[in-house]
């Protein structure tokens, strides 16, 4: 596998594990960013499990999403997220066979497409508070929901704005020319994961309360 | 390792990533769809749930280019994950009981 530049263990005639090599055969820094990947994905979890856990316990929870606009504005923030995954990949595509201006402009589009969701994110944020959304009161039902909700949410739109800083400070870097594509590669990681979260986001906490009929 | 397919990956399979992509648009179709068919909580609980592994998978192992990397990363990785996010799963009893205990 020489696609990474690392000692491999089979150039050293050792083990694997034995030290000297790279055990996973990956770049450092990209094996630090699937551990901090791993690790944030667990605090992710607690809180999908926490608002799980409050909307169980609870007796009367808000179904306050309505096909048009809410369902339908978190929709298209799924589909612009899934895009922004496509061409951040196509960005370490193109990073890899050395077409740097051409990984610039996909880490361009991949940004817009992150800046794109964050808009549309705050505008619901805005629609939910002027309806009295707020952390322990809402005009609906369970006073956590606004709580659950409004931290859940906000700590993924956070993730996605360090990610487009990240991604600027990449994509300036590459058309400098100071950063090598596995550079990319790793910020392609952090990236997907922010687009993973959403994926779990979405159906549990915008589909689970839809409001039907 | 398939080297065909690393080849493949490495080099030219925008049009796998193209697919992908596809992929993960019609499952998220099928979940709003999903959502307006007046399944039971269970039942639609269980379908997103897989649903969203699903992509999850896709974005991991292709995206995320995991599915190309040496096996042992992916078995350090993932199995962990997992068994930690199960172990939250065991206070869910609790928040049924909660709800048991609601003053009627």
């Amino acid at each position: 596998m020489a696609s990474e530049d690392v000692m491999h263990a089979q150039d050293t005639g050792a083990s694997a594990w034995g030290g000297g090599a790279a055990p996973y055969a990956i770049v450092s820094k990209k094996l630090g960013m699937w551990l901090f990947i791993i690790s944030d994905a667990i605090t992710f979890g607690s809180l999908l499990f926490a608002y799980t856990y409050v909307r169980v316990a609870s007796v009367q929870w808000p179904t306050p999403f309505r096909a048009w606009p809410s369902i339908a504005n978190a929709s298209l923030m799924t589909v612009v997220l899934l895009s922004s995954s496509l061409t951040m990949v196509m960005a370490v595509r193109s990073a890899r066979i050395g077409r740097r201006s051409h990984a610039v402009r996909w880490l361009f589009a991949t940004m817009i497409g992150g800046i794109a969701f964050i808009v549309l994110h705050a505008r619901e944020w805005m629609g939910l508070i002027d309806e009295g959304v707020r952390l322990f009161k809402n005009p609906w039902g369970t006073p956590l929901f606004g709580a659950a909700f409004f931290s859940l949410t906000g700590l993924h739109m956070t993730h996605v704005g360090i990610g487009v800083i990240y991604l600027a400070v990449i994509a300036f870097g590459q058309a400098a020319g100071k950063f090598k594509p596995e550079d990319v590669e790793v910020s392609g990681l952090y990236w997907h994961f922010v687009d993973l979260v959403w994926m779990f986001i979405f159906p549990l906490v915008y589909l689970m309360s839809a409001r039907l009929g | 390792m398939n080297h065909a397919a690393e080849d493949a990956h490495a080099e030219g399979s925008g049009r796998l990533f193209l697919f992908i992509w596809i992929l993960l648009l019609a499952f998220t179709g099928i979940e709003v769809v999903l959502t307006y068919q007046n399944l039971g909580v269970h039942l639609m609980l269980l379908l997103l749930m897989g649903l969203s592994v699903v992509k999850a998978y896709l974005i991991i192992a292709y995206f995320m280019h995991l599915r190309y990397e040496k096996p042992s990363l992916a078995i350090t990785l993932i199995p962990p994950l997992v068994v930690v996010l199960c172990l939250l799963f065991l206070a869910f009893p609790d928040s049924l009981r909660l709800l048991h205990l609601r003053p009627r």
